[in-house]
């Protein structure tokens, strides 16, 4: 599986939503199912799949799946 | 050996002395890994040695950690998962006492005693609970003080710190229980610290005839308060500030 997938699974798992939404431009607070709440579990469900830890700074950050893509790539999780 | 806390991976800060190296003794001896947290390498490797002549099989490790430093924090605690992935129970524990009246605190008192009894609480359950979080499940344990309910002359800092973290305790309890995190404080009384040894010996005496039991509280004692928190027999237990104080009264 590629990172990607493995990015859209976790994003479609933690927020409870179809893979389809799960698209770069998909925004936090965008949709009832990614709210605070889910956010700190997607953190944790992207930490435990990429086997991270992630900084305060960048769970603030991370306020689209493309952002997500871009901060882990600081994680050496690369989505080219 | 007890298997009360058998394979849990447990995290101390201010681990060296008092309150929180008898709560690694009373872990140890229970079971779990200890990470012991501390300022200073070499006096977390003395206690550790000291532990060790007790008890041989313990699984015991140093954390260096100044809580009141955002980044230690977060070093110590990417330590914490690059080594062993997870984390069950932390003790917040490490304090500071520096007492003054009102009008000759300085604030370098204030966020000395702030930084460490209340912004470390805080930097350390928020790492704590994210590693939690993954597995979850987890017991943070804060420290508070008999002192954050009742207040005491000079201590308005000391007391505000301390109060601070029965706010934190109560506001994590709600929002970190659906993750099956619980959260609880022990607000000791006068316990048999370094701390406690610091003050005047009519102070001293003052506090101990305070005192329902009439003696001074051990370490141990809280310790096995913390214990009691850390493990499943208080699987439905959050929320809550438990004095550990033998019925003293300020």
């Amino acid at each position: 599986m590629s990172n990607e997938e493995r990015l859209v699974k976790v994003f479609s798992e933690a927020l409870d939503i179809d893979s389809s939404l799960v698209v770069d431009n998909l925004q936090y607070n965008s949709i009832p199912e990614w709210d605070s709440i889910a956010h700190m579990a997607l953190v944790a469900a992207l930490e435990s799949e990429f086997d991270i830890m992630m900084d305060t700074d960048d769970i603030i950050d991370m306020s689209s799946v493309q952002k997500a893509k871009e901060i882990l790539a600081k994680y050496e999780v690369s989505f080219t | 050996m007890s298997v009360m806390l058998d394979k849990k991976i447990v995290f101390i800060t201010g681990a060296v002395r008092g309150i929180g190296y008898a709560s690694a003794k009373v872990f140890a001896r229970a079971g779990a890994t200890v990470l012991l947290g501390g300022r200073y390498l070499e006096k977390i490797e003395q206690a550790i040695d000291v532990i060790r002549q007790q008890l041989p099989d313990a699984e015991l490790a140093p954390i260096l950690c100044d809580v009141s430093d955002e980044k230690s924090v977060k070093t110590a605690f990417q330590k914490i998962f690059s080594t062993y992935k997870r984390l069950d129970v932390l003790l917040a524990n490490a304090g500071v006492l520096n007492d003054a009246l009102i009008g000759m605190v300085t604030t370098e008192q204030i966020r000395e005693v702030f930084g460490v009894n209340t912004f470390g609480v805080l930097y350390c359950s928020q790492y704590a609970s994210r590693l939690m979080a993954r597995t979850g499940a987890g017991s943070i344990i804060l420290i508070s003080s008999i002192i954050a309910t009742n207040g005491n002359k000079g201590q308005a800092v000391y007391g505000g710190s301390k109060a601070a973290v029965i706010g934190i305790t109560k506001s994590l309890a709600k929002e970190l229980a659906e993750q099956n995190i619980r959260v609880n404080a022990i607000a000791p009384g006068f316990i048999d610290t370094d701390m406690a040894r610091s003050i005047p010996v009519d102070k001293f005496r003052e506090r101990l005839d305070s005192i329902k039991l009439g003696r001074i509280g051990q370490p141990e004692e809280v310790a096995n308060v913390a214990l009691f928190l850390a493990s499943d027999l208080s699987s439905y237990v959050t929320g809550q500030i438990i004095g550990v104080d033998g019925g003293m009264l300020i």
